[in-house]
């Protein structure tokens, strides 16, 4: 056992520990860890934002490289504040629809294209996706499967009619399909953060503890 | 060994046929250059790509190694620019005929997603054309959705206990469709709040969906009549920070102890920690999210969990409104083009390709 004489691991263990002892209860040591961690991240935030994002792409382009047309986006930004006062705080919704406006229309292509256009094209029964599985004959196994399950599943989301009937039975096998795929994902997720909790406890008996290499 | 022995006694042949030209279907400054590989390429080390603006000092720009044939280089829009290819052994250098001038610009269609243009006519047409008669009073049927008829269930049953309600918003931008539905479904929850003086908890993740839930729940607040209710101190601010994001919604699970939990937004690793804490404290759970892989959490943690595009329509469940029921009506149309598609498609990709069906071709 070789106990580490570093502050800062020391500082990382206890903190570790407190937010671990929530798994008792709440407790002091879990809620001034929170407070900790909470402050800290706020405090990062704004500096992160600042060195990365105000300075180099609003501040020092306005006010020290004179780049006039800038004054746009920071009027925009400091309508943000107006909901501070009463009478104007209706001007805060100026820079929230133009920021709205901007991400949507930008992600509506994106998102046709990622999830209708190249699922579609990767769901039709066809010869180059029977062999993109590079599982011989099974391929077309395979793709049937998937073909029936994207069918069936995307029934289930039907909603503006009852399930019933055909649309009820192929629903009904849709979110089978879908509760296979959770239960996938869930195991997958679970021994993902397992090894999180592994790295955790290397991290606590190694170089605070001394108790393994 | 081998390449100096190339290059003392046949010389290295430099690479042919460079042909440069403006990329197609880009927004400009980029020009890509091709070019037919040294007969030496087995032996070449790389190839080195100069231009020149004005056709006599060429300077490099980019080198790639062998076996590769093109390259695309960045450039100025407008500006003639010609390309030499070198191929390169150690120190020796084999260089090419320069190309002709070429420049770029940018084009006002990318034609390969011509695809993506005709989806979005279509989609957007059968959308407009059903909210547009939602408009006009046609009625709309949405089938029962089992989260959204909870809703009402677990704001009452926190009215009769005289605990609070927390909405959490996820941990998605305002720009986010999840993040969007999610803040449909707090201005009904805050109406039936504001309707049963319920206090409602809302914290949020990103500075901007935390404006946006303050202002939808004011408006709430008035449009039922209780202005004088609305709680500024309800929506707050907490951190950017996914994790002590988490850690401080935990606190508030344990330390308020809601009688109701709404776990409704774009989530992300802190769904499982929030679902877990909330269900160890014997709240009810509303949970709702787009991301396919944390929905496993919510539907093994949670009462009721809007599954991907349930969320979306919760909120034109909710709220009856024509824009949102129109367009919950047009998606159901657009499933159906998609599944009709899909079949047809895949008719004619099995008759015209499987070997077995060659009969058909």
């Amino acid at each position: 056992m070789n106990i580490s004489g570093n502050p800062w691991i020391w500082v990382s263990a206890l903190m570790s520990l407190a937010i671990f002892s929530f798994l008792y209860r709440d407790n002091p040591f879990y809620r001034f860890a929170e407070h900790v961690f909470v402050g800290v991240a706020n405090g990062w935030a704004v500096t992160f934002y600042w060195h990365n994002v105000l300075a180099p792409s609003l501040f020092d382009p306005l006010f020290r490289q004179g780049q006039l047309y800038y004054i746009i986006p920071f009027a925009a930004g400091m309508l943000y504040f107006t909901r501070f006062i009463p009478r104007v705080s209706w001007l805060v919704r100026i820079p929230i629809g133009l920021y709205m406006g901007y991400y949507v229309g930008v992600s509506i292509p994106a998102t046709i294209q990622a999830y209708i256009i190249k699922q579609v094209q990767g769901t039709i029964l066809s010869a180059q996706n029977f062999q993109a599985w590079n599982a011989g004959n099974a391929g077309v196994v395979w793709s049937i499967i998937l073909f029936i399950g994207v069918i069936c599943t995307v029934s289930y989301f039907f909603f503006s009619r009852e399930h019933k009937g055909v649309l009820g039975l192929s629903a009904r096998v849709g979110i089978i399909f879908v509760m296979i795929g959770f239960g996938a994902a869930f195991g997958y997720t679970v021994m993902a953060r397992i090894s999180l909790l592994i790295g955790r406890l290397q991290f606590l008996l190694g170089p605070w503890l001394g108790i393994i290499e | 060994m081998i390449p100096i022995i190339i290059c003392a006694t046949m010389g290295l042949a430099p690479p042919t046929n460079v042909r440069a030209y403006d990329k197609p279907d880009d927004g400009g400054g980029t020009v890509v250059i091709e070019w037919q590989l040294s007969p030496e390429d087995a032996a070449v080390e790389r190839y080195e790509i100069y231009r020149s603006a004005d056709g006599a000092d060429f300077e490099r720009v980019g080198f790639i190694g062998k076996g590769r044939n093109n390259i695309e280089d960045n450039t100025a829009d407008g500006i003639p620019y010609r390309y030499k290819v070198a191929a390169v052994i150690d120190s020796v250098r084999s260089y090419s005929e320069p190309s002709a001038n070429v420049f770029s610009r940018p084009q006002w269609i990318d034609r390969p997603k011509l695809n993506v243009f005709a989806a979005l006519i279509i989609f957007g047409a059968i959308i407009l054309y059903f909210t547009y008669a939602a408009r006009r009073g046609k009625a709309m049927f949405i089938r029962k959705i089992a989260g959204v008829q909870a809703i009402d269930d677990a704001v009452g049953r926190a009215t009769e206990m005289g605990k609070p309600i927390l909405y959490c918003p996820g941990i998605g931008y305002i720009e986010d469709i999840a993040t969007i539905a999610s803040l449909n479904i707090l201005g009904e929850v805050a109406k039936k709040c504001a309707q049963y003086d319920t206090k409602l908890i809302n914290p949020n993740r990103d500075p901007i969906v935390y404006t946006v839930a303050r202002e939808i729940i004011k408006e709430s607040y008035a449009n039922v009549g209780r202005p004088d209710s609305f709680d500024p101190d309800c929506a707050y601010y907490v951190t950017d920070s996914q994790f002590a994001y988490a850690a401080a919604i935990d606190g508030v699970m344990l330390r308020e102890r809601p009688a109701t939990n709404f776990l409704v937004g774009w989530f992300r690793a802190e769904s499982l920690i929030l679902a877990e804490t909330g269900a160890s404290t014997g709240a009810i759970q509303i949970a709702g999210t787009d991301q396919v892989s944390q929905l496993p959490f919510f539907v093994t943690a949670c009462d009721y969990t809007l599954i991907g595009e349930e969320l979306y329509a919760a909120s034109a469940y909710i709220s009856k409104e024509p824009l949102l029921l129109g367009s919950i009506k047009g998606e159901d149309w657009g499933k159906f083009f998609i599944g009709l598609v899909l079949i047809i498609a895949s008719v004619i990709a099995l008759l015209t390709a499987l070997p077995v069906l060659g009969l058909f071709n």
